[in-house]
């Protein structure tokens, strides 16, 4: 990448730089240079920094309270809630934390399907990313098992379930991932140290996010490439920086939002209900943020087939960058790919929506229509759309938008007139 | 092939060292991925019996086998009949209810279904037997997939009477 490289200001920080040279990353954090034109659709990249950290901060400190076996679980986070002084706090925040980091992966998500994020020079940053929802997914999921309610009980057994679906080996599958003939003990005690273990695991899948996103740089609402070091980028630091924080202090109100003033409303209540192997909840649901899966896995009457499309609707995503054959990145020069957007995300949280109610009469048939346009949307529209649809001229330049608008250059004149006198007349 | 090409002894010697490598390596592998599965201690556990001269025809109990819930039910003449009535062509997984029951009167099944593992409701669903909430599997008064999601029958676990009053599972 060219960019200004780092100069030492002292005989230390060159000592130490040449042996190490985290002053030179830092320094290239600092100095990375940025589209000036990124939107506030741009700042999720930080605030989900922000929720793993939250999410690895509160969490190993509810690790030191927390006991992993079926007899003291759910007695255990009752002492936290109770007892342990502040727990109830650094519960709720791990709670609704899980929550606003898929509210906010899924806003990054959609932002990358927008403004085609995913292309060439940036698909392993998107399959990258990918992986990391999966395993965000998977921590999330086996979090939900650790307090041992019945929600936590009955989607452990649903959800391991599913590889029983699996020709052959699927029975030896669930028993290998049980450690049993059911759900019990040595299931919550290896899903408490996987889930230690992940979120690690995805920090590090983070750093190479970032660093493949060093690599072509930011895309941007444009989605030209822009010319970098040139007045088309901003340096990382201050500018964007501040504009992330900006962003996620309102994020923070959002989310704290919840933590006090709402801490159970995105549960379950049968999950203070401690886990019954006899008794299934008449309405067992999983977190909202798996819900659009679940129904793609109920939509389809075949116990193997649900379980296909349902991983499939996440694979698909790995396959998008060659899928959407379209050259033209940003959604704002292509009218039809645009409108098309607009009913995935409608798609999407339809089949959420579905996926909180039974699976019968009209929410079965609206799930199958929505699975199937989820698939059609990926699989057809946006290779044919690549091909035939007609997109608007891109401007040359990023600052182009902004300042081909008739009489604005003449405004800033005037308004810069005001202060510079005649000098102005060689703006722009 | 030119001469240069052709494999030397060195070349051989680095093949046949990754190859010992990597079977070394996946026998490495195999206890971590083992001892995963149940351990002697779950093993254990396989059987239990279970007393049922109390229950009522009409009644199912529910004991725990394995971690699993077993239903013993004891079947009216009518429940007996119908399932002795249904023709296999209309099942999904065709048994007979005779294969299913050894003893007419006490149907013994795993009360797992078979979808995806949830506890199914008794006296509930379209046939009156046994229906399952999660993804709404019905099943028949021999325990048959009838309707729904649900590739298989709920499963007969190994059971003998050990005397009129007590059955033992496992």
């Amino acid at each position: 990448m060219s960019e200004e490289k780092y100069i030492p200001k002292s005989k230390l920080a060159e000592w130490f730089d040449s042996r190490l040279p985290l002053l030179s990353l830092s320094h290239h954090l600092k100095s990375y240079p940025t589209p000036k034109n990124l939107n506030y659709w741009w700042t999720f990249g930080g605030i989900l920094t922000f929720c793993l950290i939250t999410q690895i901060v509160t969490g190993v400190i509810l690790g030191m309270h927390y006991v992993a076996h079926t007899d003291h679980a759910f007695e255990s986070i009752e002492h936290i809630m109770r007892d342990v002084n502040y727990g109830w706090l650094l519960r709720y925040v791990h709670a609704n934390g899980a929550s606003m980091f898929f509210l906010a992966v899924y806003i990054h998500i959609f932002r990358g399907l927008f403004y085609g994020s995913y292309k060439a020079p940036r698909e392993i940053i998107w399959i990258i990313g990918v992986i990391i929802y999966l395993l965000m997914m998977a921590t999330a999921f086996m979090g939900y098992v650790l307090p041992w309610g019945q929600m936590s009980f009955w989607g452990a057994t649903v959800i391991t379930n599913l590889f029983s679906a699996i020709p052959l080996v699927g029975e030896s599958i669930t028993t290998w991932l049980w450690g049993g003939y059911s759900v019990g003990n040595p299931t919550l005690t290896r899903f408490y140290a996987l889930h230690y273990l992940l979120p690690f695991l995805i920090f590090g899948l983070i750093i190479l996010h970032i660093w493949a996103l060093h690599i072509p740089g930011n895309n941007n609402p444009i989605g030209i490439d822009v010319k970098k070091n040139s007045n088309e980028t901003m340096p990382f630091h201050p500018y964007m920086v501040m504009k992330d924080i900006t962003a996620l202090l309102v994020f923070i109100i959002i989310f704290f939002w919840f933590v006090f003033f709402a801490p159970n409303a995105l549960g379950h209540p049968d999950n203070y209900i401690e886990a019954n192997p006899l008794v299934t909840p008449t309405h067992i649901v999983p977190e909202w943020y798996l819900l659009p899966f679940y129904a793609i896995l109920r939509a389809i009457p075949s116990k193997l087939g649900g379980v296909i499309f349902m991983f499939a609707a996440i694979f698909v995503l790995v396959l998008l960058p060659w899928l959407d054959t379209s050259k033209v990145r940003s959604s704002i020069f292509r009218p039809i790919y645009r409108k098309f957007f607009w009913v995935l995300v409608a798609t999407v949280i339809l089949l959420g929506y579905l996926g909180a109610k039974p699976p019968e009469g009209i929410y079965l048939v609206l799930s199958r229509i929505a699975t199937a346009y989820y698939f059609i949307h990926f699989l057809i529209l946006l290779p044919v759309l690549g091909r035939y649809e007609k997109t608007d001229q891109l401007p040359m330049s990023i600052s182009d938008p902004v300042l081909d608008k008739p009489g604005l250059i003449d405004k800033f004149k005037k308004a810069a007139g005001k202060y510079e006198g005649d000098n102005v007349k060689s703006f722009k | 092939m030119s001469k240069k090409l052709m494999p030397k002894r060195r070349d051989f010697l680095f093949t046949a060292t990754y190859t010992i490598g990597a079977v070394g390596l996946v026998s490495a592998i195999w206890p971590l991925i083992d001892q995963m599965n149940p351990d002697s201690s779950v093993k254990a556990l396989s059987t239990t019996e279970v007393d049922i001269s109390a229950v009522e025809p009409g009644k199912t109990i529910t004991v725990l086998w394995r971690g699993k819930p077993i239903f013993i039910r004891r079947r009216t003449k009518q429940e007996i009949d119908e399932a002795a009535a249904v023709d296999l062509k209309d099942l999904k997984d065709p048994e007979k209810d005779s294969d299913r029951a050894k003893n007419p009167e006490w149907l013994v099944m795993i009360g797992v279904c078979t979808h995806l593992g949830c506890v199914p409701l008794d006296n509930k669903g379209e046939y009156n037997a046994w229906f399952c909430p999660c993804h709404g599997s019905h099943y028949d008064t021999s325990g048959r997939i009838r309707k729904g999601p649900a590739p298989t029958n709920l499963e007969i676990p190994k059971y003998e009477f050990v005397n009129n009053n007590i059955i033992k599972i496992g």
